[in-house]
């Protein structure tokens, strides 16, 4: 999803982010300060997100691997992070922007924490937070720098007592609904997440919803058919819950797979027969 | 060998705001504080679902108008001023600036303290920063946010205080002095209780020959309407429960309502137009049988006062 790290003498981006970035001799500011880099590609990535709405609140699954390309590089990585008591990012995309995204919100965090010191007003809500995202990505992509990922934000929202999900990408692309995904999980699980949340819901949503375990039975489903054919994940995942107690995620776990079938299986690898 | 101090330096430490006087003042702060009493008075009171800020507007001679002392910062905040009008106009394009700023990035109304302690850490930095004045006047900010209604006062040295009630400007003590007596029946007081008692304390502020009228009279509301006393179909923002200013004939009805509850004639003393008719009317036919005493028309009008 995220493509390959492509050559560093590459002229043609596959991201269309044109005009690439140039060194320009004799420039006083840049002599100064050496050219502007602006990310490019990404390098070091996570790959699908997925969220859901479920009685009481809403969910949040990722696996634990940040590829480096095609390569499984780092298998032990959190792309869950909590904002405050009642705000969750799941993050795809550049895991370097993802840690830069972490520090600038912690940071912001802190600093209203410092000031609910002396008013003791209620801190940033995950609609505020999600609205400041957007604003981001948005401005950064017009400037022809995109923080390079895809978010899913999920929360409790206390003062209307209902949870909250929506979507921000590197484009500032927004949108929300009680199931989402990114990246592959768009294409492979957002069907199947849709389908058992409509199936109790309703098209209109005005049914119940999924209970804690359906909600997160549906999400093993759906990670295990991410990992079975999605190449850049792994059977190694967390789920995050968000409800009106705050946020938990879980230790990491995986699904029973069953490869037996393989064997069967013609036409990819090495064969003698 | 004696040195001789021209008497127009009465102080060697106020001329440079950041510099202590030996007794520990910056005199420059203090004059500052002198130019917010210059400024006509403004009361503030808050109850436990409304804040609402009371002006008595001055105007600067028969051909002007009444100066506005109210301003509208956002849906959810409005200030009072007292002192100078141009440094306010200054702070409250800055306090303008951070509500729609937080309202773009964050898509929440900015909480009242934050945009207080704003103005209030920059009159600080003009009174540690050389070559640089305090301004000249000082806010009753009131406002509504997660937490509920705010009121706070904003001074030019620097501070942000929050209040139940208090009231800055010319003669402001004597309003205080009726704040600090009814001050704890405020917090249950409904809306038209809250404002009743803002114009008796504002009333307390006048000189002994002057009364409130709808020209010299405004009054700020935050909180939720009450149709008995706010005329909401002229109103958006009342309706809404947001900060709206009652004046001229907007402020009638709310003038009738506390002459009736101090057992007043609701019409008031007639005083501006109508006392100035009799008393130009005395003067013409005065005029007419060419008697008039020199100190008739002066005296007529104090005359026609006392009688209504």
């Amino acid at each position: 999803m995220w493509k390959q790290p492509s050559p560093a003498n590459s002229s043609f981006n596959e991201f269309n982010t044109f005009p690439l970035p140039q060194t320009q001799r004799g420039q006083s500011s840049h002599a100064h300060h050496g050219p502007v880099g602006h990310t490019q590609q990404p390098l070091v990535t996570g790959t699908s997100v997925l969220g859901l709405k479920y009685e009481g609140g809403v969910m949040i699954a990722a696996d634990n691997l940040a590829s480096y390309g095609s390569l499984a590089r780092f298998r032990d990585i959190q792309r869950l992070h909590p904002l405050g008591k009642h705000t969750l990012l799941g993050v795809a995309g550049d895991m370097s922007d993802f840690q830069w995204l972490k520090k600038e919100l912690d940071a912001l965090l802190r600093e209203e924490d410092a000031l609910a010191l002396t008013d003791s007003h209620p801190s940033l809500s995950p609609k505020n937070i999600y609205e400041l995202l957007s604003n981001l990505f948005y401005a950064r992509r017009s400037k022809m720098n995109p923080v390079w990922n895809a978010v899913l934000v999920g929360g409790w929202d206390k003062v209307k007592q209902e949870s909250f999900l929506a979507y921000v990408d590197l484009l500032g692309t927004t949108y929300t609904a009680p199931t989402l995904a990114t990246g592959f999980g768009a294409h492979l699980a957002q069907p199947l997440l849709r389908e058992a949340y409509e199936a109790k819901a309703g098209i209109d949503g005005n049914g119940p919803l999924l209970t804690k375990e359906e909600a997160e039975k549906v999400l093993e489903d759906c990670m295990k058919v991410l990992f079975y054919r999605d190449a850049r994940s792994l059977n190694k995942y967390q789920i995050a819950t968000i409800t009106s107690e705050g946020v938990s995620i879980s230790d990491s776990k995986s699904a029973d797979t069953y490869w037996k079938f393989a064997e069967g299986l013609r036409g990819y690898g090495a064969q003698t027969q | 060998m004696v040195c001789h101090i021209p008497f127009f330096f009465r102080n060697s430490y106020d001329s440079d705001n950041t510099t202590f006087s030996p007794q520990g003042k910056l005199f420059q702060v203090e004059y500052a504080l002198e130019a917010v009493k210059q400024g006509s008075a403004a009361i503030g009171l808050r109850s436990k679902n409304h804040a609402v800020l009371l002006t008595l507007k001055r105007s600067t001679g028969e051909l002007a108008t009444y100066q506005k002392k109210l301003i509208r910062i956002d849906d959810h905040v409005g200030v009072a001023i007292a002192g100078l009008t141009s440094d306010a106009r200054v702070l409250s394009n800055f306090m303008r600036q951070q509500a729609m700023r937080s309202r773009m990035t964050f898509g929440r109304a900015i909480p009242v303290g934050r945009i207080v302690q704003s103005i209030a850490d920059r009159a600080q930095t003009n009174t540690q920063e050389y070559g640089r004045r305090p301004y000249g006047v000082g806010f009753l900010v009131i406002g509504q946010d997660e937490t509920g209604p705010h009121l706070y006062e904003f001074s030019p040295s620097g501070t942000a205080f929050e209040y139940y009630a208090h009231s800055i400007g010319a003669r402001s003590q004597s309003a205080k002095t009726y704040l600090e007596k009814n001050f704890e029946s405020f917090e249950d007081a409904p809306l038209a209780e809250l404002i009743n008692h803002g114009l008796s304390a504002l009333h307390d502020t006048l000189q002994q020959d002057k009364s409130l009228s709808l020209h010299n009279t405004s009054i700020a509301i935050i909180g939720p309407p009450d149709a008995e006393i706010e005329n909401l179909a002229q109103s958006a923002a009342a309706k809404r429960g947001n900060f709206r200013v009652w004046e001229n004939e907007g402020v009638e009805e709310l003038l009738k309502a506390w002459r009736r509850s101090r057992g007043e004639p609701e019409d008031g003393p007639q005083e501006e137009q109508p006392a100035a008719q009799p008393s130009a009317e005395q003067a013409q036919s005065a005029e007419g049988s060419e008697n008039a005493p020199a100190g008739a028309p002066a005296g007529g009008e104090d005359v026609t006062m006392e009688e209504q």
